[in-house]
């Protein structure tokens, strides 16, 4: 019986994943982080991704701060939490974070502010979603892992 | 995933068979030095992570404040290191490994994000082995690990 549980979960999880890759939220990047996740780095994957969700969540502060100052937007400023944005993006197959990143900067470029606001919120809007889903996809292998009667450290 | 070399191989990272080599990876992104010390690991390499430029030398022992018998850097086949970094590039701390005195022959490979054929350029004539675009796959380290092996000798 926990086998059985154990299979339709990992139906699901490939599900989803397939859903995220149509999609273009994900990319063949991610498949490489799964590749090096092996019994010396059992959690190589969660922990990657916690990182880039502490360092995505920082940098969207950045940027709403630097935005809301209607006197003055540091446009340069912008463009370097920008550019850590699309390489951390990039480095997990954050797919469409990752252009929606190109797109912001280039309107910090510009110095278009109605560009960068726009940029900000599809920004958000497309980390979201990410967040959600890799939480989803998390959740699917713990649950996978326990039904197949596996010890495994819980991850928050 | 692009890979653009000097000429010849990376011979001169010294690495007989059955040793270990062991990489110094210079990158300011966490995210980044998690990947490239996971690759390495996976190809049997012994690394050391830097999260600047300064920290790199520093370990090398190519300090300002520091003499030669300090570091660390006869013990380094190879060095990876990020092109955008702030403060010191990964051009510029390529220049000092190059202009240095004890660690000029170390292969020194430059990666980047960003696919510019003036920065490539620019890296190999300052004396770079070999740059690659991120994000790295394990097929591209498994082929600088090959490199780095003594061969036909």
């Amino acid at each position: 019986m926990l086998g059985l549980g154990a299979e339709r979960l990992r139906a699901d999880m490939n599900r989803l994943l397939a859903l995220l890759f149509h999609q273009g939220v994900l990319d063949e990047q991610f498949l490489q982080l799964q590749q090096l996740q092996d019994a010396t780095s059992p959690n190589f994957v969660s922990e990657v991704v916690n990182i880039y969700f502490n360092e995505s969540e920082k940098l969207l502060r950045n940027l709403r701060g630097l935005l809301l100052d209607r006197e003055f937007s540091d446009y340069k400023k912008m463009g370097i939490h920008l550019n850590q944005f699309m390489g951390s993006s990039s480095s997990i197959g954050a797919k469409r974070v990752r252009n929606v990143c190109v797109a912001f900067r280039a309107a910090s470029e510009q110095n278009n502010r109605p560009g960068c606001l726009r940029g900000l919120e599809l920004l958000e809007h497309e980390y979201c979603y990410l967040k959600n889903k890799l939480h989803e996809l998390f959740h699917l292998e713990q649950q996978r892992l326990l039904a197949a009667g596996v010890r495994y450290p819980m991850q928050n | 995933m692009d890979v653009a070399g000097g000429s010849g191989s990376l011979l001169k990272g010294m690495v007989d068979h059955g040793e270990v080599p062991h990489v110094l990876a210079v990158d300011d992104s966490l995210i980044d030095r998690k990947l490239v010390e996971k690759l390495l690991k996976n190809s049997s390499c012994k690394v050391t992570t830097a999260e600047n430029g300064l920290r790199a030398l520093e370990y090398l022992g190519l300090g300002d404040d520091q003499n030669r018998s300090n570091g660390n850097g006869s013990k380094i086949n190879l060095i990876i290191t990020d092109y955008c970094m702030p403060g010191m590039t990964g051009y510029e701390l390529l220049k000092k490994i190059k202009e240095s005195s004890i660690m000029s022959e170390v292969p020194v490979v430059v990666m980047s994000s960003e696919n510019i054929p003036t920065r490539i350029n620019k890296c190999l004539e300052e004396g770079a082995q070999m740059f690659m675009l991120k994000p790295l796959k394990q097929s591209d380290v498994k082929k600088l690990r090959c490199q780095m092996m003594k061969c036909g000798r």
